[in-house]
């Protein structure tokens, strides 16, 4: 689809000014372009993160659509619930979503998410990943990147990121997405492509965070380019077990040209000013061979 | 209507399938597993209609129950011990949300070391959640226990979730016959009406639990809640004068009093130790004792009212708690003294542990636990420290 025509036909906002996030929220973009995909028979379920806080103080909120907040580790089993008790009255025509932050999908949540997966619920599950626990002020969590800083690794992570995409395809649901909230076509169709599936379906968007990635308010969007273009970052859909590259990391595998050097991404952001360039290189060559392998998944089962 | 011979786990299958709970989510654990598994062979062969969802734990069964109910169906869930403890958050989520949840708790006890056996101390530690908790002595008072419990937090003054207890093996594993009642009067004694005031809807979209400052209003939610327990007092005395109107049965209101009228000495407790308490008074009052049984059905709401006026009658009230706060003692026997505190003409309070771990708690034990207590009243003692029964 054109981005003309997902303008015209995504004119109608749910996600209201006045909301209470940060300048820059990756998050609440993300949320804007994924809301204008469901429309507004849509429930939201949200575990504790900053989400929590960015609909906005009692008795205010920015969103049209219900939205019920949930203890951190709850939110795929009162997604269940939900479509489970809509199920049994009959109304079909509503779409059960969780919104989860990454420590509340990959870390707290992840059995919970794990168990409404086995069972195939019928709902949506985005991760909104800015890499941290950011709502209590930017603690590790296990989708944190190694090297970055956080609070509660001052030196730099040592581990590296958990693949909650990968995990979650393990589950041999219907569909699996990764996306950016810096490139709404992609977050778009995604959602409209899920929203017509049956099934347990998981989109995880990386959301670039200024306060907790340390940049620049104005920045957020060349932030998520730079992780796509570098290939640090991997846009992809897993349907029906079938791996497929999405167009904007194909292009960056079939036009060299377009990729930039992991180096930018790393640079342009605070939290990994701790990386020297040794690891910066080292960076570059997981970053290589990780696409390499991309490419020759490109249309194959992910898994046997 | 109908009698059948059931566990008490089936009998409580049974009243969850006659109030026709459409949305269950459970999680196994000893001994409670016997509810899910005959409400799922109910719901499988068409008798019940309603969604099951097999959750990975009992923090997602409560979620999965505070989900549905948040669509306006009718839930059930039903734990014990570590499944209780586990769901602990999720307890505050759903009393705060204000929904009618209710749940079966077969009380267990919590380990280490593993044991799976009867006491009420899972539940006591749930005490301060908002839930109101009815506890239940026989197979007959949990199967309609669960079905009042359906109307009282259904009831618009109330909009509480309530754990109906009962104790695992005691009741759970053994049989006894139960009447089942007609589903014409069931279904007109706890209609159906979804409830409007938390509700998922698209059409009237609203935000759940969104942060709140000191000066909003979450002191005054939480007083509200507070208001809803008393209120349910009232409440679960009404349902029981009308539930027996209709079925011909009534197991107490927030308590029971047996031969309390003229008793000297009154034993209280809860379950089926309340149970057997009538059984020593029986033997008592044959050999020319002055003894009651009083049964705690409802400890929370706390019906401290209705206990002052049985303590004013009575010289010294025993209390048995199957429950232990290492440091303090029984909740029950803490919660009597707090309430007779402060008022004119109270009796002496004796407190008792027993029957911790499922350890047996015999009738002779009852019976000579209130021949000490007589006395005591009679030597002009005091109490001292709390009694240990069958400690070995
Ligand atoms: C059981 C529990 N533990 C801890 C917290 C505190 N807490 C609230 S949000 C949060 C971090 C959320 O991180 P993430 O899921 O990544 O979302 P983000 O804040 O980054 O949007 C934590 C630790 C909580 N609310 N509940
Ligand atoms: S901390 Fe980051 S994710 Fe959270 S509201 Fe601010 S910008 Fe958005
Ligand atoms: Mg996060």
């Amino acid at each position: 689809m054109s981005a003309r025509k997902i303008f015209q036909e995504a004119s109608e906002e749910y996600v209201l000014p006045g909301n209470s996030a940060c300048q820059g929220c990756g998050s609440t973009l993300a949320l804007r372009w994924v809301l204008k995909a469901l429309g507004n028979k849509t429930v939201i379920v949200n575990p504790a993160s900053c989400g929590c806080v960015y609909v906005g103080l009692y008795p205010r909120t920015a969103l049209s659509v219900p939205y019920i907040q949930m203890a951190f580790a709850a939110g795929p089993a009162a997604a269940s619930g939900i479509v489970g008790g809509l199920d049994v009255q009959g109304k079909k025509d509503i779409t059960v979503v969780c919104w989860a932050g990454d420590g509340g999908t990959a870390d707290i949540g992840v059995s919970s998410l794990s168990g409404s997966a086995e069972r195939n619920t019928n709902y949506i599950y985005f991760c909104y990943d800015n890499e941290a626990y950011m709502n209590t002020g930017t603690q590790r969590s296990g989708s944190t990147p190694a090297g970055a800083w956080t609070t509660t690794t001052p030196l730099g992570k040592k581990e590296s990121k958990k693949d909650m995409a990968f995990i979650m395809a393990a589950h041999r649901i219907p569909y699996v997405a990764t996306s950016c909230s810096s490139y709404p076509i992609d977050l778009y169709e995604k959602t409209k492509k899920a929203k017509l599936i049956g099934g347990m379906r998981y989109i995880h968007i990386l959301v670039p965070c200024p306060p907790g990635w340390r940049f620049d308010t104005g920045l957020t969007v060349k932030i998520g380019r730079l992780a796509v273009e570098s290939g640090m970052w991997l846009l992809y859909e897993v349907k029906n077990g079938i791996f497929y590259l999405s167009p904007p990391s194909r292009r960056i595998l079939e036009s060299p040209e377009k990729r930039v050097p992991v180096k930018e991404y790393i640079k342009a952001q605070g939290r990994f000013r701790g990386i020297d360039e040794r690891e910066i290189d080292l960076l570059q060559e997981m970053i290589d061979k990780k696409l390499e392998k991309a490419a020759k998944l490109d249309g194959e089962p992910l898994f046997f | 209507m109908e009698t059948l011979i059931l566990t008490g786990n089936h009998a409580v299958a049974y009243a969850v399938k006659i109030a026709r709970a459409s949305f269950i989510s459970c999680y196994p654990i000893t001994p409670q597993t016997g509810i899910v598994e005959k409400l799922s062979e109910f719901i499988l062969n068409g008798e019940l209609k309603a969604v099951f969802v097999p959750v990975e734990s009992e923090h997602s069964a409560m979620a999965a129950c505070i989900g549905a109910s948040l669509t306006g169906v009718r839930t059930f869930t039903a734990t014990c011990s570590h499944g209780l403890a586990y769901m602990h958050e999720m307890l505050h989520w759903a009393s705060a949300t204000r929904l009618p949840i209710v749940m079966a708790v077969v009380n267990r006890t919590i380990g280490p070391p593993w044991n799976i056996w009867a006491e009420h101390g899972d539940s006591i530690s749930q005490r301060d959640t908002g839930w109101i908790q009815l506890y239940t002595s026989n197979h007959q008072e949990a199967f309609d226990t669960i079905i009042q419990a359906y109307r009282i937090a259904e009831d618009p003054d109330v909009f509480l979730p309530i754990m109906v207890c009962f104790e695992g093996f005691v009741i759970s594993h053994t049989a006894q016959p139960v009447t089942i009642p007609n589903q014409e009067d069931v279904d007109a004694f706890i209609p159906h009406e979804p409830w409007r005031h938390i509700i998922v809807d698209v059409d009237n979209p609203i935000t759940h639990g969104n942060l709140q400052m000191p000066e909003d209003w979450f002191y005054e939610f939480r007083y509200l809640m507070h208001r809803a327990m008393e209120a349910a007092k009232e409440k679960i005395i009404r349902c029981s004068i009308e539930f027996e109107k209709i079925f011909g049965r009534n197991h107490g209101h927030l308590i029971e009093e047996y031969k309390c009228d003229d008793a000297d000495v009154i034993l209280l407790s809860m379950g089926s130790i309340a149970d057997q308490a009538k059984v020593a008074v029986d033997v008592l009052r044959e050999e020319g004792y002055k003894a009651g049984a009083l049964k705690l059905r409802a400890f929370r709401p706390f019906p401290e009212e209705e206990l002052r006026r049985v303590a004013k009658r009575t010289k010294c009230i025993t209390v048995i708690d199957r429950n232990l706060s290492p440091g303090k003692g029984g909740a029950l026997g803490s919660e009597l003294k707090a309430a007779l505190y402060g008022f004119k003409e109270m009796p002496m309070v004796m407190e008792c542990i027993a029957g911790l771990g499922g350890r047996d708690v015999t009738l002779e034990e009852e019976i000579s636990l209130l021949k000490q207590s007589f006395r005591m009243i009679e030597e002009g003692e005091e109490p001292s420290g709390i009694k240990w029964l069958g400690l070995k």
